[in-house]
């Protein structure tokens, strides 16, 4: 062999190996059958990714029940417009417990003026009130989605006053007389790193745009969903497979994506929590965008001037699948924290204080 | 004697350097002297040159090169013109189609005008090679297989980009360029078309996809076995079956029978490769323009098989709702 050959045959060795290696899943990869046998129904796992996912979804041990005081917060303390009904004693532990989930490093005074509890002067108080009452939807609105496990304030927060997976509009591509990518065709780890579109979440978790593009009949002449709006669709459900680890079979049958004859329950679950999410960030989050574009950075004294409570084009950050969800199949893998936290279901619903008041200066 | 081992070509077969059959007066000259090389001998033939351009290349390759250019400078501007993200990218960047209200209609450069222009010239390009393909097999006297080969080809293309799209009056409906985005695409267009794997041209054009690497296999290597007896000089053994011929022959009429001649099994190559592009085509003209959803059509056909339920039925929730989306 001469050294033309030698070098050549080695530079092959080396660039089939950088492929076979950053291309393929390390064995052991285990599949489970799902559907009936020989369809392919499989759900694929590897234990790095679940051990990945164990790590990354411990539940806090619960603060032990605490005796009731026989009094109820709002008699005991001033401006309790949501717990008021709860007992005083349940109360602080419940603050106390929030304080453990969202601001363990920042404290109390993240929500609170330490100087006058009551008041309303730091914006992420109010911001708080708004979320409890979410938390209290969510849970006795979208049974649909939550079951009986609930979420709590940790199911999203998990010890970060901003959760770690949550989005905000995608700043658009000017490209004067060229072309745009026309919101796909970059490297995007929200899309899963396919050249598929890479904000689905503005289109379906903000907007609710037509998710469905299959035609119900052989020949359905009156289905004109583009392909283009197909991508937008499989954008969105490489999204659904990021947030949970879980493969298309999941939730449907690959055979035919469309049916709801064939697919796994999960499938309707998934169906409720698309308009779970999409309530979440237009009830909820979208209305509060004024006390954080009043304070980007967070509270004066707590925050962080690192990490801005808006996105690039000034819209609040919101929610997606993975916001909960975080990899796992169900979120914490399903521990039924808000068992040990009843004082998160009796959140009163009733209107709070204007958000202006908040917005005045301290 | 010489042997042809498997990969490389330990002995190089090298005569003069032949410039080839003259040319007639109206056609350009042939371009550069001849030489070898001696790593090209290895993989095929050692010589490189004299290449005939002609006025057919000349213009493919220009209007090739306009829709490169047109290509990998909106891929380029779609990175904000940063040459490193362009590198590391490349994979993923596109010039995608117009959007779906644009119809038939030129749209605006930027949403899917330079998408038309690239289109425009990468065809012109292909039909251009193609001419110069047919052009020059009938100047050496060859029959024209090659081109109509090629023609196989490009109707998978032009029903891709062209006959379909106009059919379903919407350019959107065309495949973007761009490495990942077209296949992305296909998949997204399977999904949308319920499943193509459900479509019976689809299926034909695999088998004829898989069959044609089964032949070239097949075909390969016995040539290769038998090539020390001479069984690579093929033109002649088709004329007089030497004993490399009938060892390749008896060979496939042990292990199955039935075997092909040296020259039967290029038509059999011929056609299962060229039925494999001709059978895709139909499969994708169909698509949309008749049928819509595959797999309800295998169903209505009785060629899907139903399995049985595994899961309990689910309802529609958008049903309930009184939504659907």
């Amino acid at each position: 062999m001469n050294i033309f050959l030698q070098s050549g045959l080695g530079v092959a060795g080396v660039v089939g190996a950088a492929i076979v290696l950053l291309t393929f899943e390390r064995p052991p990869v285990e599949t489970v059958q799902r559907g009936y046998r020989g369809t392919g129904m499989e759900l694929v796992y590897t234990e790095r990714a679940l051990e990945r996912i164990s790590a990354a979804n411990i539940v806090p041990e619960a603060d032990p029940p605490v005796d009731p005081v026989g009094q109820r917060a709002s008699e005991v303390y001033e401006n309790v417009q949501v717990l008021g009904d709860l007992d005083a004693g349940q109360f602080i532990r419940l603050m106390a417990a929030i304080t453990a989930w969202v601001s363990p490093e920042q404290g109390c005074n993240y929500c609170h003026n330490p100087e006058n509890l009551a008041s309303d002067d730091v914006y992420t108080k109010v911001v708080t009130r708004r979320m409890l009452q979410m938390t209290r939807a969510i849970n006795t609105d979208w049974q649909t989605h939550v079951k009986e496990t609930g979420v709590t304030c940790y199911t999203c927060h998990r010890g970060q006053p901003i959760p770690r997976q949550v989005w905000s509009t995608e700043p658009g591509r000017s490209t004067a007389m060229l072309a745009a990518s026309a919101g796909q065709n970059v490297v995007s780890s929200s899309a899963g790193l396919t050249s598929l579109p890479y904000d689905p979440f503005t289109a379906f978790f903000r907007d609710s745009l037509p998710i469905r593009v299959n035609g119900t009949t052989p020949h359905g002449p009156n289905n004109r969903a583009s392909i283009k709006q197909t991508e937008w669709t499989y954008g969105l459900m490489m999204h659904f497979s990021q947030a949970t680890g879980a493969n298309c079979t999941n939730c449907h049958n690959t055979q035919n994506f469309a049916s709801w004859n064939d697919a796994a329950p999960t499938r309707i679950s998934a169906w409720h929590g698309i308009r779970m999410v999409r309530e979440i960030n237009n009830a909820y989050i979208e209305p509060l965008t004024p006390l954080w574009a009043a304070n980007r950075n967070g509270p004066p004294e707590r925050g962080s001037a690192t990490m801005s409570r808006l996105g690039p084009h000034g819209d609040a950050l919101k929610t997606n699948c993975a916001t909960c969800h975080q990899g796992a199949y169900k979120p914490l893998l399903g521990a039924p924290m808000l068992r040990d936290y009843p004082e998160l279901n009796a959140v009163s619903q009733n209107p709070t204080t204007p958000r202006s008041a908040a917005l005045a200066p301290r | 004697m010489a042997e042809y081992l498997n990969i490389f070509t330990r002995v190089q077969v090298r005569g003069p350097a032949y410039p080839g059959v003259s040319l007639p007066r109206s056609d350009e000259p042939r371009r550069g002297v001849p030489r070898f090389l001696h790593l090209a001998g290895k993989l095929g033939d050692a010589q490189i040159g004299p290449i005939y351009l002609g006025w057919l290349g000349v213009l493919s390759l220009a209007c090739g090169f306009v829709a490169f250019e047109i290509i990998g400078l909106n891929m380029l501007a779609s990175v904000g013109w940063d040459p490193i993200q362009f590198v590391r990218q490349l994979f993923w960047l596109a010039l995608e189609p117009p959007a779906p209200q644009y119809g038939l209609s030129f749209p605006p450069m930027a949403e899917g005008g330079w998408w038309l222009m690239a289109g425009f010239f990468l065809t012109a390009s292909i039909l251009l090679w193609w001419l110069r393909v047919y052009r020059r097999a009938r100047q050496l006297g060859m029959g024209t297989h090659v081109a109509w080969a090629f023609a196989a080809a490009i109707w998978l293309y032009l029903v891709l980009g062209f006959i379909r799209p106009i059919l379903m009056g919407s350019w959107s409906e065309a495949v973007p360029f761009g490495i990942f985005p077209h296949l992305d695409w296909t998949a997204a267009f399977s999904i949308r078309y319920g499943n193509l794997f459900y479509n019976p041209f689809h299926a034909l054009s695999i088998v004829f996809l898989y069959g044609s690497t089964l032949l070239f296999a097949m075909h390969g290597a016995t040539i290769l076995a038998v090539s020390r007896f001479g069984g690579e000089r093929e033109i002649e053994h088709t004329l007089d079956r030497g004993t490399a011929a009938e060892r390749a022959g008896i060979f496939w009429r042990w292990t199955m029978g039935f075997n092909a001649t040296y020259e039967s099994i290029h038509r059999w190559a011929w056609w299962f490769a060229v039925l494999c592009p001709l059978a895709g085509g139909i499969g994708i003209l169909l698509t949309g323009t008749v049928v819509d959803n595959w797999y309800l059509w295998a169903v209505q056909h009785d060629f899907a098989p139903a399995y049985p339920a595994v899961f309990p039925p689910s309802a529609d929730p958008a049903i309930a709702a009184g939504v659907v989306r």
